[in-house]
């Protein structure tokens, strides 16, 4: 006998529909769990989204090429060549989308009134404009213009904790690559301010070309920084840099050069899912009770359709097929609320009355919701799943009926 | 296939501390082709005979034969495979799906028997008009009297054309034409199709159609004749 799924699906629809109330209420209970369930995890996402975004910035970049010991000791030592012929063809194929290389030196700064060590970074400010890196906000001052430009950028508040400002002079110092100590008096072209204070601290920015020539190292570099066009994505093309690089380098992708930005997605995945698992087993109660109704009001129907020569497995597979009826509706009205309800909020949602204290986490005060297709089937899945599983045991129960007893019932 | 044996049948029902003995030692035989009224007051063990034999229920001892088949030793989806495809159950009310159709009430069984939509619309008409509820077909139960609902209830029965109709109190809640109506219509299907029937009742118009009267009382079977029936469908 084949599986007569046509009758089953009937009676499972009209009965769903028997008691239209209860089945309502039901319905948007579950639709409002599953609007909960794809809404926040929008929200979670465009929040990490965000700390990602911000710690790939600061970075920066989503793959770095080194010198193999630089990690290791960060210092001019280490640096290396600028970007091999073959090197060169790789960082401008897709889906590279800019690079840059820099020089990268822990180095003190002084000003008449103190010092404090930094790292001193050399760039190339057109290359590192499209990177991203650069501090976006300049308070004072002007960005810098060139590798050749003799000025420096520093942050607004370590300006303070030195009490310099704009157009002061102040001192450089690092070691060259014979361990001499090396200096230059430069002057502040530009203070910037960036999200994290503690990055407006560390990191003074100087035209490339005028760090090489303060340390003595020619054209070399501390590393190269790479961005592709989707940081989920890195794994896919960053091995293909690090072949063109060659084995003397070390080539690495964000996750693996920042592990807790790293572990960040992975921890958001879970976290979105023990989410949607808590809000459905809330929603699970009144799903078995609704069921659980829902055959108690038909006992005598049930113990007829055995009596006429149903097999239990039909009448089980009846009332799951109802449940599933309710759920995939639920489902339904859920995705198209939050899809809905996302919408209009794309443009960012103003959060900094309550965040104030999130900047530390690399937040900003505009979050961005980031509704992913991920969320939606995993939001699905995680209803479809459990639901069925709550639904089986008023569903077992119901095939279990002793026909007897259910046909004499009033 | 239709051949009924059983021997010895015990049921007990256990209430309130007192033990019910519904059935006690029953045996009987109906062959193939009977038209057979279990008569007796409520309480006689009717119904509880009926449910044996259709295998809803299982007696305490004694053993149950339909043709090859032993009740006892079959299953749960055995029992309901057997029903669906050799039993026609009638009872005395609630009959119906309520969420179904006439048609697609006859239609059920079919359904699930897989018969093909083209042939099961064809009968299900058909077998409607045979009970006199052409042009009801699309009713919903509650859209329908009592008899015609009992009436719908015999037309699933007979729709897969199955060689055993067990019906229990059929006519109880029908007034005396619909009632009439609805015994015609079980002796024209056990005259033209050989439809076997066994209908229990305590109403005695409903013995006047029977050609064997069985009577019983307290879950034992105290009479068994053949009658000459004398209320003959006209
Ligand atoms: N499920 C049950 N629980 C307890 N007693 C029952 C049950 N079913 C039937 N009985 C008892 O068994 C006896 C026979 O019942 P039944 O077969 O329904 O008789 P009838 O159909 O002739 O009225 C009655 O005394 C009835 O009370
Ligand atoms: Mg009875």
């Amino acid at each position: 006998m084949r599986y007569p799924f046509a009758t089953i699906s009937t009676l499972a629809w009209r009965n769903l529909w028997r008691n239209s109330r209860r089945t309502l209420i039901m319905l948007a209970a579950i639709a409002v769990g599953v609007w909960a369930m794809i809404f926040m995890a929008a929200l979670m996402r465009g929040m990490t989204d965000q700390m990602v975004r911000n710690g790939l910035q600061t970075l920066p970049g989503e793959v770095q090429v080194h010198q193999r010991d630089y990690r290791a000791d960060p210092s001019v030592v280490n640096s290396m060549a600028p970007p091999s012929r073959g090197l060169l063809a790789a960082l401008l194929e897709p889906p590279v989308t800019a690079w840059a290389g820099r020089v990268r030196v822990p180095a003190v700064i002084s000003s008449e009134r103190g010092s404090r060590s930094v790292t001193l970074l050399g760039v190339d400010p057109a290359a590192e404009l499209i990177l991203g890196s650069l501090p976006e906000k300049i308070v004072a001052g002007r960005a810098l213009d060139a590798p050749a430009d003799r000025g420096v950028v520093i942050g607004a508040s370590l300006a303070r904790r030195l009490e310099t400002g704009l157009g002061k002079r102040v001192v450089l110092m690092s070691q060259d690559t014979d361990n001499n100590v090396v200096d230059r008096g430069v002057r502040v072209v530009g203070i910037y301010h960036a999200r994290l204070q503690g990055n407006e601290d560390r990191f003074v920015y100087a035209g490339r070309a005028a760090v090489q020539g303060l340390l003595g190292i020619g054209d070399a570099i501390s590393e190269i920084a790479i961005t592709g066009d989707d940081y989920r994505r890195v794994q896919h093309w960053y091995p293909r840099i690090a072949r063109a690089a060659g084995d003397e380098f070390e080539t690495l992708p964000w996750t693996e050069l920042d592990p807790f930005l790293g572990s960040m997605l992975a921890v958001q995945d879970g976290f979105t899912l023990v989410f949607m698992v808590v809000v459905f087993l809330a929603l699970s109660f009144g799903l078995v009770n609704t069921l659980v109704m829902a055959v108690f009001e038909r006992v005598r129907e049930i113990g007829l359709m055995q009596a006429l020569g149903m097999r239990p497995g039909l009448i089980l597979g009846q009332i799951m097929l109802e449940s599933f009826y309710l759920l995939g509706l639920g489902l339904l009205v859920g995705n198209v609320l939050a899809v809905a309800t996302l919408k209009p909020l794309a443009t960012g949602i103003d959060i900094s009355a309550v965040a104030q204290g999130m900047e530390m986490m690399g937040m900003g005060a505009i979050l961005y919701p980031a509704l992913h297709i991920q969320d939606m089937l995993m939001s699905t899945a995680v209803v479809i799943v459990l639901g069925l599983l709550a639904s089986l045991a008023p569903a077992w129960r119901a095939s279990r009926l002793d026909p007897v007893a259910a046909l004499t019932r009033d | 296939m239709s051949d009924i044996r059983c021997r010895n049948l015990c049921k007990t029902f256990h209430q309130g501390g007192e033990t019910i003995t519904a059935l006690d030692q029953v045996s009987l035989d109906i062959g193939e082709g009977a038209f057979v009224c279990l008569s007796g007051p409520s309480g006689s063990g009717k119904t509880t005979l009926l449910n044996a034999l259709g295998g809803l229920d299982t007696p305490d001892s004694g053993t149950i034969a339909i043709g090859e088949q032993r009740l006892e030793h079959l299953s749960r989806r055995q029992r309901a495979d057997l029903r669906l495809h050799h039993i026609g159950f009638v009872f005395q009310a609630y009959n119906l799906i309520t969420v179904l159709s006439a048609r697609e009430n006859v239609e059920f069984i079919m359904q699930v028997q897989g018969v093909p939509a083209k042939e099961r619309e064809k009968l299900a008409t058909g077998v409607l008009a045979e009970v006199g509820l052409a042009g009801l077909e699309e009713r919903r139960p509650a859209e329908l009297s009592g008899g015609q609902q009992q009436r719908v209830a015999v037309a699933r029965a007979i729709a897969t054309r199955p060689a055993l109709v067990l019906a229990d109190e059929p006519t109880a809640n029908l007034d005396s034409r619909s009632a009439a109506r609805l015994m015609d219509l079980f002796v024209t299907l056990n005259r033209e199709r050989g439809v076997t029937f066994v209908i229990s009742t305590h109403d005695a118009r409903v013995m006047g159609y029977a050609r064997r009267l069985i009577g019983m009382r307290d879950g034992r079977i105290v009479s068994d004749q053949e009658q000459q029936p004398h209320a003959m469908a006209i």
